[in-house]
């Protein structure tokens, strides 16, 4: 009964965060789109539990969710609720917009579908804490201080950037 | 004689320290520094001359050709090369004297002449760039180099004719000059270009091998040369330009239209004798045929104009001409068989720049005092300006062929040069030798004696019939006067320099002997036309010059009118030209070659206009078409695979 | 049993172009910011998938994961304060209103 009860469980997650991700870029109401938007960031982290990326999972919870998504809503709140009403695009960018989206939507479909990925050697087990933490601090090969730090270098900038920038005059 | 490239090392250091230095400068140390410098030069010329025609002859008893400096600046070929430098043989020292003395006097007389005027640093720095000029054409090593001083000293004319640029008629003068004067330049150019190309080289003196390979096109480009030298030397038809530009101020006239760049053609010619008398005897005799009618139409022209500047001026245009025949009626290079000419072009060349000059200067004196160019504010002035009546008289006895004055001597072997050429030659030229001393003595008796405008108007100033009180003419201040004695001098005792020794054809020496039947014809004529010149003009109306004034009311008009030549040049510029070709491919340019661009640049707006709304701005655009074009770009490879 | 890494690819398709419609159709900066959220969190989802899938092993897909989830949080951070800061300056973050960027 694995076999349906995994099944199961994705296609609910995808049914759920397609149908959120829709209503989120549809919805005429911002405060609306931002919960949609954590709606998908949730099932997201349903994926990688899914892949028994368990850490990963709770990183996308508590970074996505639980950060980004409460920035969204300060900001939100903080521009206010009159000005954000959203006024819809020309018919024309529209269709515009939506034709390319479909387009590129099916090519990639269509490519994924099309191509034989070596996709087989799923072993169904999380990553050790361990390793993680030796991975990324380490210097050897298959090591990623070097990214680790110019994130970090990129977050400092950023931090100093957002400071400078939402500062009063 | 390296010190010889200081000749003209100087006067160009002098021109732009002054050109850049100038408006710094006070009138009297820009005056002073030009003159300085032009002392410095006349001083090097006459030691350049003292040393070089010192040194003895060559073997073949001639003076060898000296080239102190020279160095090849653009090569061109195997052995066309473009050079600058300094050639130094006996008519080019010639006129380096020539030319640093008339300079040197003008550049004194002009230190009177033009005091307080406006712009007094300016005129010396174009005198300074004149001076250069001419002295760098004279000592040119190669035609090429004739050619690129020839138009710099084009520009100075034009520079100095157009000096009051605040009268409009300086600048339609200097304009006219420049046009005209390129004109003729243009054709001086393409026969350069022609020499040049079939003889391989821009000097004067190809290998023989290639001047018998080129004889063919020799006379083609020699005569094109001719046009050239003929636009600078005022030539008929080319001359109009000379008369207008007495606009400019006199000491320019003196020393620019009367002595040294008008004789430019004729130095040109001199310089290209050998080829012309080798392989272009018939264009030669062109010259002659040209530089004749030329003599007697600016002689006619001469004598009823009431400008006395323009007087001069055409009196200047008809005693070139007279060097015009000159070389134009030498038959072969040895001077004693039909090459005469070319000595007595250029003595009369040397004479005449002096007597010349004395006689511009000699105006400016007068203009100066009266201030007109017009002969009626003129009449009786012998008593208020004695120096300058005599030195203006000298100089008339000069240019008219008395001797023992300069011009009588020079003027006399011209003469025998064309009756050695042909009588008919001989007899015209003596006629248009006597219409020169006619004319001459009619412009001094107009200026010196008759009724003095001055005393008529102060009578009627005294007796109250005019309320404007005349201006007491006066003599010239000494920095004027003194370069007037010392020209007149030099008219007097020129004509007994043993010119033939230095400058002959060939060469060789030549002693010069006087033609006694010549001499004698000439003299009579001359003395003959004075005294018809005193009879009708010296009383200042009598009753032969109102007779003759009535019975030739067409001719002295036509004549007074130039012949009508300038309007004659109008019609064919303005109508002809303009009109007839001109005008149509003004109207192609416009409307074809114009109108093909502008509807190319319409056509690139409208495309610009229709791709503009592309490049918003707006990202959302931006990235919709960026998608697309990723699409695309990913369907093509899709298809390939 | 084991899900086809397919379908993960095609549900992250899916979603990454629901939020490129998102981006090319909204008219507000903060919508159009969660349009490039949902862009991001399709990728972090690929290199997850492609790592548990194809080389188990080892753990570039999981790390870059995570870095991507780092980035976003910044690049969030920094836009939000933009935002805020044009929103001071002209009462709006209305897209057309912005036009003045372009000078």
């Amino acid at each position: 009964m694995e076999f349906h009860n995994n099944l199961f469980i994705f296609s609910g997650l995808a049914l759920f965060m397609i149908l959120a991700a829709m209503f989120a870029v549809t919805s005429s109401r911002i405060m609306r789109a931002a919960t949609l938007l954590l709606f998908v960031l949730f099932g997201t982290a349903g994926l990688y539990f899914m892949l028994h990326y368990t850490f990963l999972g709770a990183v996308q919870i508590t970074v996505y969710a639980g950060g980004i998504v409460v920035l969204f809503i300060f900001a939100i709140l903080l521009i206010g609720k009159g000005s954000i009403d959203i006024t819809h695009t020309s018919k024309l960018r529209y269709l515009a917009g939506l034709l390319s989206a479909l387009s590129g939507a099916v090519i990639t479909i269509y490519l994924i579908d099309s191509t034989a990925f070596d996709a087989t050697h799923f072993m169904g087990k999380d990553v050790p804490m361990k390793s993680l933490g030796l991975a990324i601090m380490g210097t050897d090969r298959y090591n990623y201080i070097l990214p680790f730090e110019v994130l970090s270098i990129l977050l400092l900038a950023c931090t100093v950037g957002a400071i400078l920038i939402a500062r009063k005059k | 004689m390296d010190f010889t490239l200081s000749i003209l090392a100087l006067p160009l250091l002098s021109f732009l320290t002054l050109a850049l230095a100038g408006k710094f400068m006070s009138h009297k140390a820009a005056g002073i520094t030009g003159t300085a410098t032009l002392t410095a030069v006349t001083v090097l010329a006459y030691a350049t001359a003292a040393i070089y025609f010192g040194a003895g002859r060559t073997a073949e008893g001639i003076f060898a050709t000296i080239t102190p400096f020279n160095i090849e600046w653009l090569p061109l070929g195997d052995t066309l090369s473009i050079d600058l430098g300094i050639m130094l043989d006996p008519i080019s020292v010639m006129m380096l004297i020539v030319i640093s003395t008339v300079s040197l006097m003008v550049h004194i007389y002009s230190l009177g002449y033009m005091k307080g005027e406006r712009g007094f640093q300016r005129y010396y720095t174009f005198l300074s760039l004149f001076t250069f000029s001419m002295l760098g054409l004279v000592v040119a090593t190669n035609i090429f180099q004739m050619y690129i001083f020839w138009e710099l000293v084009g520009v100075s004319s034009y520079l100095l004719i157009g000096f009051y640029y605040t009268k409009p008629a300086a600048i339609a003068a200097s304009k006219k000059a420049f046009i005209v004067t390129r004109f003729a330049d243009l054709f001086f150019l393409i026969g350069i270009l022609i020499y040049g190309y079939y003889t391989g080289t821009f000097t004067f003196a190809p290998q023989e091998s290639a001047l018998i390979a080129a004889s063919g096109v020799l006379p083609t480009a020699l005569g094109l040369m001719f046009v050239g030298g003929a636009g600078k030397s005022a030539m008929f038809p080319l001359h109009i330009w000379l008369p207008d530009a007495m606009e400019g101020p006199t000491p320019v006239s003196a020393l620019i239209h009367a002595a040294t760049m008008v004789v430019a053609g004729v130095y040109l010619v001199a310089r290209m004798f050998p080829l012309f008398v080798e392989y272009a005897p018939d264009v030669l005799h062109i010259i002659a045929y040209a530089g004749a009618f030329t003599a007697l139409y600016a002689a006619v022209v001469a004598c009823v104009q009431t400008d006395i500047k323009r007087v001069l001026a055409f009196s200047t245009i008809s005693q070139i001409a007279f060097m015009m025949v000159a070389l134009g009626v030498c038959t072969s290079a040895d001077p004693h068989n039909g090459g005469l000419g070319y000595m007595a072009s250029m003595f009369h060349l040397f004479t005449h720049a002096m007597f010349k000059g004395l006689l511009f200067l000699g105006a400016g004196a007068i203009i100066h005092s009266v201030h007109s160019n017009e002969k009626m504010y003129m009449g009786g002035l012998r008593r208020y300006m004695p120096i300058t009546h005599i030195t203006f008289l000298i100089a008339c006895l000069a240019i008219a062929g008395i001797p023992p004055f300069s011009g009588f001597f020079s003027k006399d072997e011209i003469l025998a040069a064309c009756y050695a050429y042909s009588n008919a030659t001989g007899l015209f030229m003596s006629f248009v030798a006597a219409l020169t001393a006619f004319y001459m003595f009619r412009l001094y008796y107009l200026i010196f004696w008759g009724k003095s405008h001055y005393e008529e108007q102060k009578a009627l100033y005294d007796a109250g019939r005019t309320t404007h009180k005349p201006h007491k003419p006066h003599e010239a201040p000494a920095t004027m006067t003194v370069p007037l004695i010392i020209l007149a001098a030099i008219s007097c005792v020129a004509g007994f320099i043993p010119f033939g020794r230095f400058i002959s054809s060939n060469g060789t020496a030549y002693a010069i002997h006087i033609d006694k039947s010549v001499a004698a014809t000439s003299i009579a004529l001359a003395v003959g036309a004075i005294f018809l010149a005193t009879l009708m003009y010296k009383s200042g109306n009598s009753r032969i010059t109102r007779g003759l004034n009535s019975s030739l009311r067409e001719l002295m008009s036509a004549a007074y009118n130039r012949f009508y030549i300038d309007d004659l040049w109008l019609f064919v510029t303005k109508k002809v030209i303009f009109n007839c070709i001109s005008r149509p491919i003004a109207w192609f340019d416009r409307k074809f070659i114009d109108g093909t661009l502008d509807k190319l640049a319409a056509g690139t707006q409208k495309a610009a206009t229709f791709i503009r709304p592309v490049q918003s701005g707006n990202v959302q655009s931006y990235s919709v078409w960026f998608l697309s074009g990723a699409l695309i770009i990913i369907l093509v490879l899709i298809y390939l695979a | 049993m084991i899900i086809p890494a397919h379908y993960f690819l095609i549900l992250s398709a899916i979603l990454f172009f629901i939020g490129v419609f998102g981006f090319f159709t909204r008219r507000n900066l903060v919508s159009l910011l969660i349009s490039t959220e949902l862009m991001l969190n399709a990728v972090d989802i690929n290199f997850a998938v492609f790592n548990a899938y194809c080389h188990p092993g080892l753990l570039e897909g999981y790390v870059f994961a995570i870095f991507g989830i780092g980035i976003a949080a910044a690049e969030t951070a920094v836009a939000i304060a933009i935002i805020i800061n044009v929103y001071r300056n002209i009462h709006s973050i209305h897209i057309k209103r912005l036009r003045e960027l372009k000078h």
